[in-house]
């Protein structure tokens, strides 16, 4: 068990550094690429030829790839200083550089960003686990009847309908027609926990439509294959009540392949839902990524691919130890 | 060369068989995988699944391969088809040695030895038509159809036994006995020389057994084929085989020709094997219940197995020369050449007749 | 956990002459997308304490749906249909209600199954599974209690170093010890009836040498009723007292065991012991096959249900094609149309000298 975890956590460290490879490389070569002077997309194209050269010596971008690199990651594990002589700005672990356009470091900026996603992603989380789980358990048991069908057809409408429709479509009903709900705002659960609740309730529900009709056709499909499974019939033979046979012995080994999906969900979901908060004006780290994008602003994009990566490979980990306790044949390996 | 109309109930007398060359020749044969443990995935040991076998197949009998699960059999099927690469030891196949050609270099020698398959519902592969999986290897080796592939893959469909006009049917329309005639029907496609069947007939109904066994027998003689025929059961093997090797935890125990293996088993492990069968006469129960030799406990584990005779674990005649020395596979007890045993303590014909063994019941 | 096994048994003249398992025109039908599969038809047999019947078929002959139906395994299937009876000890189950019966699955009657990988959970302990097995109709005994029987149990079918076994999971197990164990799950209860869904087909030989010694003693030992359901005509040789042979969900013939392997009285019995290579025989030229293969169960065939791969068909009449044969002849009884004087001269004449 325990050479099962180190593994998996050497692995987990392994990629983030690919990840972190992979980034710095896209940084270094967009410019090359697009033809543009890194220190010019820094500074500006008005400045004058000294600032730019202060520019370059600064951010080092002068030195070669490798020391590049080093350094880049020497900022995120114990922070660098950018010096040009006498002028050093100091940014402390981990440095994910400058933004172009505001000047802010990029870490505490996009930090400032997270609670919104992280209220968004976890709050979305629950709802759609336990609207698609149960919902899908509930199809398998019923197999065939209206209710299944009726839940199915619902699930395949909400896996098919994109975001941006549904968002702006419960929007539309529920925020301007019907006025149930609130216009969707983002407060700090630690000021308001209430108000923070229902600023959230609709782009929850939104999301948590998206993915629970996922779940649900997951949920439902595991279900009705391990219902099919020898050990089941072994339960039922032993005379078991069926409250026992379903809730003890299937929902176990049925519901564990969605622990795999929820991790990789909801790690994607950490990096940022960025039509939802597109759709709803959340300012999170998917709105950052959008506005970063749309402004060629370069380090917030490495910022949020950083942090987005760190998220998903983090949660797998968990994922994978959480297997390693659920599932005893994997502990073996 | 057919089988001759020997009074022997029509085997091909041995003479015949004798004089002609060895198809396939193995010695030393060792498959080994390796296990790997811990952080740095360190070698740690080996599972020995086949661990030096010598034998030799000679072209137009069938060589039955038996034994239980761990003994290597499957493992010794794929590598006389080279699926699998040994670890050691030498594969001839037509004075060739073929034990360590690539990919690219083996590809010509695979149109002389094909293999069938246990399983007929996980072999075929199930978004291919029949047709194409028979036609597979007609392409893949560029075989020259002169009158079409369609018509060559319809002309093994027949000869199969099979309704040629079902060519565009997928796998899952056909019952399991038919698979499996697909399943052979793939492996004639090249024409080949050696056929190692695996388990044929064991995921088949009993009156379907029949019928692919009959089958066999049938390409068999038509074709002038050579089989390597690997199963579990005894009765079967006894049916179709010239001569049968028994394999146990990676080696041959014993070989010889068919009748003479079935009527004087020498080994104890053949022994247990053989009154392990069940028969289908009830009055003979009593009997057969005395006789029976029950073996104790479980196989060893392949990755260490016992030192000396792996047999010794489970063999009650097992005395301290067994633990330290192998013993070799050659004929014992006035035995003819053809009839080898790797035993020390081989069973003589008065002793078939003692009852359990004296460790008593299953442990 | 009854030792004198003598307890219980229905000595004649005792109570009324129903044997302990009576199964009673028991027919079992599933409704599906591609028609009714008509699995099993009216079915009637019955085994005694301390005996064993083998029921012998092949696939789609319907023998591991009459074992599910006696203990009542269709009830979930939404698309099951149970007719006719089935008198387990003078309790009628086809009419029972669910509880009633849960009450006796894993208590009166316990089952094991064929592959016994598959038939544990994956993610539960060997001991654990035991014990709930035996919670389950002992609920006032203690965890000590039950685990103490558990490891007893593991004992007493053969599997060594119980206690520390008792805390492995069911991939840890060789297939042999596997299927012990599972039979120690099924025996737990004291079951008086205990049916073997083809336990050991999944085994090597020499194990399963090991496996029917091991279910013959303990059903000396609890006295139990025991059906064998497999497709292995020696199996059932050496087990049982009674056999049934199965074909295309009816009973086609039924008797002693030395009856039917020694004069076997319907065609397809002779085809499948005519087809099976042998041990103590000689070695034959050719095996002789049924031809054809077994029928679906959604088209059964008209009439007869053997009869398109029957030599024999149509001797007697178009009887054959049109009406089913009825199971007659007493204690060795036969389901064919062609008479038993014509049977017994086929058999002699044609079947046996090739068998």
């Amino acid at each position: 068990m325990l050479t099962y975890l180190i593994r998996r956590a050497v692995n987990a460290v392994l990629t983030m550094l690919v990840v972190t490879l992979v980034t710095f490389g896209i940084f270094f070569m967009v410019p090359t690429l697009t033809g543009s002077d890194p220190a010019l997309l820094y500074i500006g194209k008005t400045s004058d030829a000294a600032s730019v050269e202060g520019i370059r010596t600064k951010l080092g971008l002068a030195d070669p790839v490798i020391v590049q690199y080093g350094k880049f990651l020497k900022g995120l594990a114990v922070g660098r200083d950018y010096a040009n002589g006498p002028d050093v700005q100091h940014c402390p672990a981990p440095c994910m550089g400058y933004s172009f356009k505001t000047d802010q470091q990029v870490f505490p900026l996009l930090m400032g960003d997270l609670p919104v996603t992280m209220s968004l992603a976890l709050g979305a989380a629950v709802l759609w686990v336990i609207m698609g789980v149960s919902t899908g358990v509930i199809s398998a048991l019923r197999r065939g009847s209206l209710l299944d069908r009726a839940v199915m057809t619902g699930a395949l409408a909400g896996v098919s309908l994109p975001i941006y429709f549904t968002g702006l479509l419960a929007l539309s009903i529920f925020v301007y027609w019907l006025g149930w709900l609130p216009n969707a705002d983002y407060t700090p659960f630690f000021d308001n926990p209430f108000t923070w609740a229902s600023g959230l309730i609709l782009p929850w529900i939104t999301l948590a439509f998206l993915f629970a009709a996922t779940y649900a056709r997951l949920t439902r499909a595991n279900m009705l294959e391990t219902l099919g499974e020898d050990y089941i019939r072994t339960a039922r033979a032993k005379g078991l009540g069926e409250r026992t046979v379903i809730g003890k012995h299937a929902l176990r080994s049925g519901l564990t392949p969605l622990v795999t999906v929820f991790g990789l969900d909801l790690g994607a979901l950490l990096g940022g839902a960025i039509l939802t908060e597109a759709v709803f004006n959340l300012r999170g780290l998917g709105y950052q990524a959008l506005t970063a994008i749309r402004g060629n602003d370069l380090p917030v994009i490495l910022g949020v691919t950083l942090i987005a990566a760190f998220f998903i490979v983090f949660i797998n980990l968990i994922v994978d130890v959480l297997y390693g306790f659920i599932d005893p044949r994997v502990r073996l390996g | 060369m057919h089988r001759s109309e020997d009074p022997v109930k029509g085997q091909k007398s041995m003479t015949d068989v004798a004089q002609r060359e060895n198809l396939l020749e193995v010695t030393g044969l060792q498959k080994h995988f390796p296990i790997t443990k811990g952080l740095l995935r360190r070698q740690v040991g080996a599972v020995r699944a086949v661990d030096g076998i010598d034998v030799a197949v000679r072209q137009g009998e069938t060589l039955g391969l038996v034994g239980e699960s761990g003994c290597g059999k499957s493992t010794a099927g794929r590598l006389f088809t080279r699926i699998l690469e040994p670890t050691g030891g030498k594969i001839v196949f037509e004075g060739e040695d073929v034990s360590h050609l690539n990919t690219k270099q083996m590809r010509p020698l695979r149109r002389d030895v094909q293999m069938i398959f246990q399983d007929p519902y996980s072999s075929l592969n199930p978004r291919h038509t029949v047709g194409s999986i028979i036609a597979a290897p007609l392409q893949i080796q560029k075989i020259p159809t002169p009158k079409g592939v369609k018509v060559a893959v319809q002309d093994l469909l027949k000869l199969v036994g099979l309704n040629p006009e079902h060519y565009n049917r997928y796998p899952h329309e056909f019952s399991g006995g038919q698979r499996q005639r697909i399943g052979i029907a793939r492996a004639l496609a090249l024409r080949p020389k050696l056929i190692v069947a695996d388990e044929p007939v064991s995921a088949l109904d009993v009156s379907i057994q029949a019928q692919v066994v009959n089958l066999l027998d049938d390409l068999q003689r038509e074709f002038d084929l050579t089989y390597v025929f690997i199963a579990h059961d005894l009765s079967v093997v006894r049916h179709i085989s010239d001569r049968v090797a028994v394999m146990y935890l990676g080696k041959i125990v014993e070989i010889a020709d068919r009748n003479e293996l079935y009527k004087n088993p020498r080994h104890p492990y053949t022994v247990a094997l053989m009154s392990a069968v069940p028969v289908p006469d009830p009055s003979r129960r009593d009997r057969a219940q005395r006789e029976r030799v029950l073996l104790t406990g479980d196989v060893p584990s392949p990755i260490n197995p016992p030192s000396g005779c792996r047999f010794r674990t489970r063999c009650w005649k097992a005395q301290d020369i067994c633990a330290t020395e192998e013993p070799p596979l050659v004929p014992r007890l006035a035995d003819p050449e053809s009839h080898q045993t790797a035993c020390h303590f081989p069973v003589s014909e008065e002793e078939i007749v003692v009852g359990r063994s004296p460790a008593g019941t299953s442990a | 956990m009854s030792t004198d096994s003598l307890a219980g048994l229905t000595l004649p003249g005792d109570r009324n002459t129903r044997p302990f398992l009576e199964v009673k025109d028991l027919t079992v039908r599933f409704e599906t997308d591609d028609g009714v599969v008509q699995a099993v038809s009216r079915s009637s047999f019955s085994v005694e304490r301390g005996k064993t019947l083998g029921i012998v078929g092949e696939s789609g002959s319907g023998k591991s749906v009459t074992s599910l139906a006696v203990l009542g395994l269709h009830r979930t299937r939404s698309n099951a249909k149970v007719d006719g009876q089935v008198w387990l000890d003078d309790q009628e189950l086809v009419t029972a209600t669910d509880e009633q019966v849960r009450q006796l699955r894993g208590g009166k009657m316990a089952m094991i199954f064929q592959d016994p990988l598959s038939a544990m959970h994956p993610y539960f302990t060997v001991g654990a599974q035991i014990v709930e097995a035996y919670r389950v109709h002992n609920p006032k005994a203690s965890k000590k209690e039950a685990r103490e029987r558990t490891i007893d149990m593991l004992t007493r079918v053969g599997i060594p170093q119980p206690e520390k076994r008792f805390s492995d999971y069911g991939h840890q197990f060789s297939g042999g010890m596997r299927q012990r164990a599972m039979i120690a799950m099924a025996l737990v209860n004291d079951p008086k009836l205990l049916i073997a869904d083809e336990p050991t087909t999944a085994l090597d030989v020499t194990v399963q040498a090991q496996i029917l010694d091991l279910i013959r003693d303990l059903q000396e030992e609890f006295g139990s009723a025991v059906i064998m359901i497999t497709h292995d005509l020696g199996v059932v040789a050496e087990l049982a007292d009674d056999v049934l042979v199965m074909y295309g969900g009816k009973i086609i013939e039924r008797g002693p065991a030395a009856d039917v392997f020694h004069s076997p009285q319907h065609p397809y019995t002779w085809g499948l012991l005519g087809s099976m290579p042998r041990l103590d025989r000689d070695v034959r030229e050719r095996l002789n096959p049924i031809k054809g293969s077994p029928p679906s169960l959604i088209n059964l065939p008209s009439g007869c249900a053997f009869h398109p791969r029957c030599p024999y068909a149509g001797r007697n009449g178009e009887r054959s094609f049109t009406d089913v044969p009825e199971l007659r002849g007493g204690v060795h009884a036969v389901a064919c149309h062609l008479p038993a004087e014509d049977r017994r001269q086929i058999f002699t004449q044609e079947v046996a000298p090739n068998l």
